[in-house]
């Protein structure tokens, strides 16, 4: 034992604690630690004196396999990262390759894939409503959530026959031209859609339990939010209004009016406002976007054989966690030299520490929830 | 009978059979309750719940049963053997122990106390240290905190549910659960009618006595795992299970003796007859229901896909067609007998009512977080219970020394409550700057 008190836990052995002190290790395999994140806490009675999250566990060397496939091969991997919103990472990857080639995707792609990755957009977070309120003890709202999710997964799986791991775009372009049906399917999905959000907001918005127990918990100001590089829903609760789609839009964002929420406290209650208002616009958006797709071709001439000339890249996209980034260093050959992923649930599980000291142990599952980790994106 | 046995252990004969057949057909019906919830939430859920074991999964308690009791049973190393093996049989001893001054019926109770309800109070509550045994005897931080946390629960809530209780008895003037219903029957309603704010706080405080969502923090599945129960798994873990159970069943029976009208069906006093015939009207109800269901079975059973589905909806549409015919006979059978039989059956269907209050709330709303817990119990449930105890007892003042109305005062007397629960609520509201500026709340 040493006689300085570590700040961190690394090491629970070397800890000096306090006489009312005990270290509670939460996870790998816990209900609430979203997958294998482990949480060790360092509690005086019920609350969190220190904090530390251990990560790795579910770790794969995506950025290395990318080094040893082509390009086109290392596309459906990307799907594996954060697997709940597969199409965004596909997005993202291909458009930073077409930026690699200097190529562009054709009118009719770029919109079917902005409604494709809005719609993610909304089963991602779909699923992030269902598990955060099942965390703080509301057992029913997950339920309504998958059978909205469902649908979407539905139009998936009839658009490329995948449902999770889509790999539903190609470096260029679409693989597959739209089926028959595909415009009615969104626009039912979008029309029901409206009426069951409501649903789900009689269920917890105004619940008083609901409200005591997100509003003031996990608070993230503004200025710690961009120290810490936190991007996504996250920032955009603590005021900054700032979403890549209309910073630096890409795909079709352009053409597509939308709001971007933001709520003053970054405090739980308004992760959650924030993310319910972000699923309507993305609704919106795909409603939009449905109404008038473009004919034409669904492929920009790439060729075969993917050759980016020597050179760099970076290229992000405001996936449903936040800002998914990907830097590719290319040496000329048919495989990435390098490739570095920004994968904004790993940034955004820094601020966990700062929004977690000081509150209760049942806070702390509400903070794992409200940040919208996964854990095969924060290991890769 | 009676010319069998020696008279002088004929006065404990009946109290052992009842003893016998609850410890039997309880473990029995805490499973059928497990199925129902699960039901219920499926309901609720956009599901169907179990549907494999038997016809809509109706063997599944059986099946759980069995896997429950063949599980291996494994005791932590660095657990407080004896300890961690005594805790759930604590738990389940009080818990059972309870039944015994239940009554389900005019004559289905163990024994008449003359203090019952006190003593149905004071066992239960003894299961607590069942919690906290083995919450600490587990050695693990989880169960540790699960327990601490039940304990704390335990004695906040515990003081709100029984102040709620006493407004009750002070209109039966009496402990013995006995004499409660039939003050009810004598005063010619239901004590919910007159304390309705009792009632609530009852209901309030007996979830959280019950560890039932949303106050199901000692063993919050999203935050302690499991709580006390972390360790424990098979038969003991059962046991625990089985403890908590029939707490909810006790609550529940004693809601439905204090404030529903114990064994007393609806409208107790309404006793015309179905014409031509010497048969009351609403003791006709019984066995109609059971008739209904047993139809309702044989209609489903040739649509059961699997033979032995059929065989087992068919058996269980028989029952009811047996119980139903049980019903019928009961009517003309000797007073006591009859009295038995309908007392018993409308005191069950009022626990169930009770316990489906549990399920619907437990699906509705998210948990409690601990100082919440503590607060809502502090600062607003127990001032609550103390003020409408004193304007209950005023209006009993005024009705029985001053003359007045009863009903008017009891009305008085629930307005003058209501005001007291708005300004409580209010006023923590102010306090809590959490739900200050939460829209519309």
């Amino acid at each position: 034992m040493t006689d300085t008190r570590t700040s961190g836990l690394s090491n629970v052995e070397t800890t000096v604690l306090g006489a009312d002190e005990i270290i509670l290790n939460m996870g790998p395999q816990h209900p609430s630690t979203h997958g294998v994140l482990r949480v060790k806490l360092k509690l005086d009675g019920e609350r969190v004196v220190d904090s530390e999250c251990i990560i790795g566990y579910l770790h794969r060397g995506v950025e290395k396999i990318a080094e040893h496939r082509s390009y086109q091969q290392f596309a459906p991997y990307v799907d594996r990262m954060d697997y709940v919103a597969a199409v965004s990472n596909g997005l993202g990857y291909c458009e930073a390759v077409e930026k690699l080639l200097g190529a562009e995707a054709p009118p009719r792609a770029r919109v079917v894939r902005t409604i494709l990755t809005e719609l993610q957009r909304i089963a991602s977070h779909l699923l992030w409503l269902g598990t955060h309120a099942l965390d703080i003890g509301a057992l029913t709202p997950v339920f309504y959530c998958f059978r909205e999710r469902e649908e979407i997964l539905k139009i998936f799986e009839k658009y490329c026959g995948a449902r999770l791991t889509t790999h539903a775009f190609r470096i260029g372009g679409l693989q597959y031209e739209t089926y028959d049906g595909f415009e009615s399917d969104v626009k039912r999905f979008c029309e029901d859609f409206t009426h069951r959000i409501d649903e789900y907001e009689t269920l917890l918005t105004e619940n008083r339990i609901w409200v005591g127990r997100t509003k003031g918990v996990g608070i993230l100001s503004a200025a710690d939010a961009i120290a810490l590089g936190v991007t996504g829903p996250v920032l955009r609760a603590s005021g900054v209004k700032w979403d890549l789609r209309k910073a630096m839009p890409y795909a079709a964002y352009a053409d597509y009016q939308f709001d971007i929420p933001t709520r003053p406290t970054g405090d739980t209650y308004d992760r959650y406002i924030v993310r319910m208002e972000e699923m309507r616009q993305s609704q919106r958006i795909c409603l939009q976007a449905i109404e008038n797709i473009p004919a034409g071709a669904i492929m920009a001439k790439v060729g075969k054989v993917l050759k980016p000339p020597p050179g760099e890249v970076y290229h992000s996209i405001e996936a449903p966690k936040g800002e998914l980034g990907y830097y590719i260093v290319s040496d000329g050959t048919t495989q990435a030299y390098r490739v570095r992923v920004r994968p904004p649930s790993f940034i955004n599980l820094q601020a966990f520490d700062r929004m977690a000291r000081g509150s209760l142990v049942a806070d702390v599952v509400a903070i794992i929830g409200t940040i919208d980790i996964v854990l095969g994106e924060v290991d890769r | 009978m009676g010319h069998l046995i020696p008279p002088s252990i004929l006065p404990y004969v009946l109290p052992v059979v009842y003893g016998v057949v609850i410890v039997a057909v309880l473990p029995l019906m805490a499973g059928y309750i497990v199925l129902l919830e699960r039901k219920v939430m499926a309901d609720m859920q956009a599901r169907l719940g179990p549907m494999r074991v038997g016809p809509h999964g109706l063997l599944q308690p059986i099946a759980d049963a069995v896997k429950l009791l063949l599980k291996e049973d494994i005791i932590p190393e660095k657990a407080d053997k004896l300890m961690f093996w005594v805790a759930p049989l604590v738990s389940v001893t009080m818990a059972l122990l309870a039944y015994s001054a239940m009554p389900f019926g005019p004559a289905f109770q163990i024994a008449d106390l003359n203090v019952g309800l006190l003593f149905i109070l004071a066992v239960s509550s003894l299961g607590i240290y069942g919690i906290v045994l083995g919450g600490w005897a587990s050695n693990s931080h989880y169960s540790l905190l699960g327990a601490l946390r039940s304990a704390a629960q335990l004695v906040s809530y515990e003081t709100a549910a029984g102040l709620g209780l006493v407004s009750a008895l002070l209109l039966a003037g009496s402990l013995s659960l006995k004499d409660i219903v039939q003050a009810q029957y004598d005063q010619g309603e239901w004590f919910v009618f007159s304390v309705p704010i009792g009632f609530f706080i009852y209901l309030v405080g007996s979830i959280a006595e019950t560890n039932r969502a949303p106050f199901d923090l000692p063993e919050a599945e999203s935050e302690l795992v499991a709580g006390y129960m972390t360790e424990y798994s098979g038969f003991r873990w059962s046991l625990y299970f089985l403890a908590e159970y029939a707490n909810m069943i006790i609550v529940a029976g004693i809601a439905t003796t204090l404030f529903l009208g114990g064994w007393l069906r609806p409208f107790p006093r309404f006793a015309d007859h179905l014409p031509g015939t010497s048969v009351e009207i609403m003791d006709a109800i019984p066995g109609l229901v059971f008739l209904g269901v047993a139809a309702y079975c044989f209609w489903l059973a040739p649509k059961q896909p699997v033979k032995i589905q059929k065989i087992v909806m068919a058996t269980v549409g028989g029952l009811c067609l047996a119980l139903a015919g049980a019903m019928a006979a009961a009517l003309f059978a000797p007073e006591g007998v009859r009295q038995g039989v309908y007392g018993g059956f409308w005191f069950l269907v009022k626990v169930m009512a009770y316990l489906y209050a549990f399920l619907w709330i437990r699906f509705t709303f998210p948990r409690y977080r601990f100082d919440q817990l503590m607060r809502l119990g502090w600062r607003f449930l127990i001032p609550l219970a103390l003020v409408n105890l004193i304007a209950v007892a005023t209006a009993r003042v005024a009705s029985e020394e001053w003359g007045w109305y009863p009903r008017i005062t009891m009305i008085l007397a629930t307005i003058f409550t209501l005001a007291v629960a708005l300004w409580l609520a209010s006023r923590d509201q102010k306090h809590e700057p959490a739900t200050e500026t939460a829209g519309g709340d």
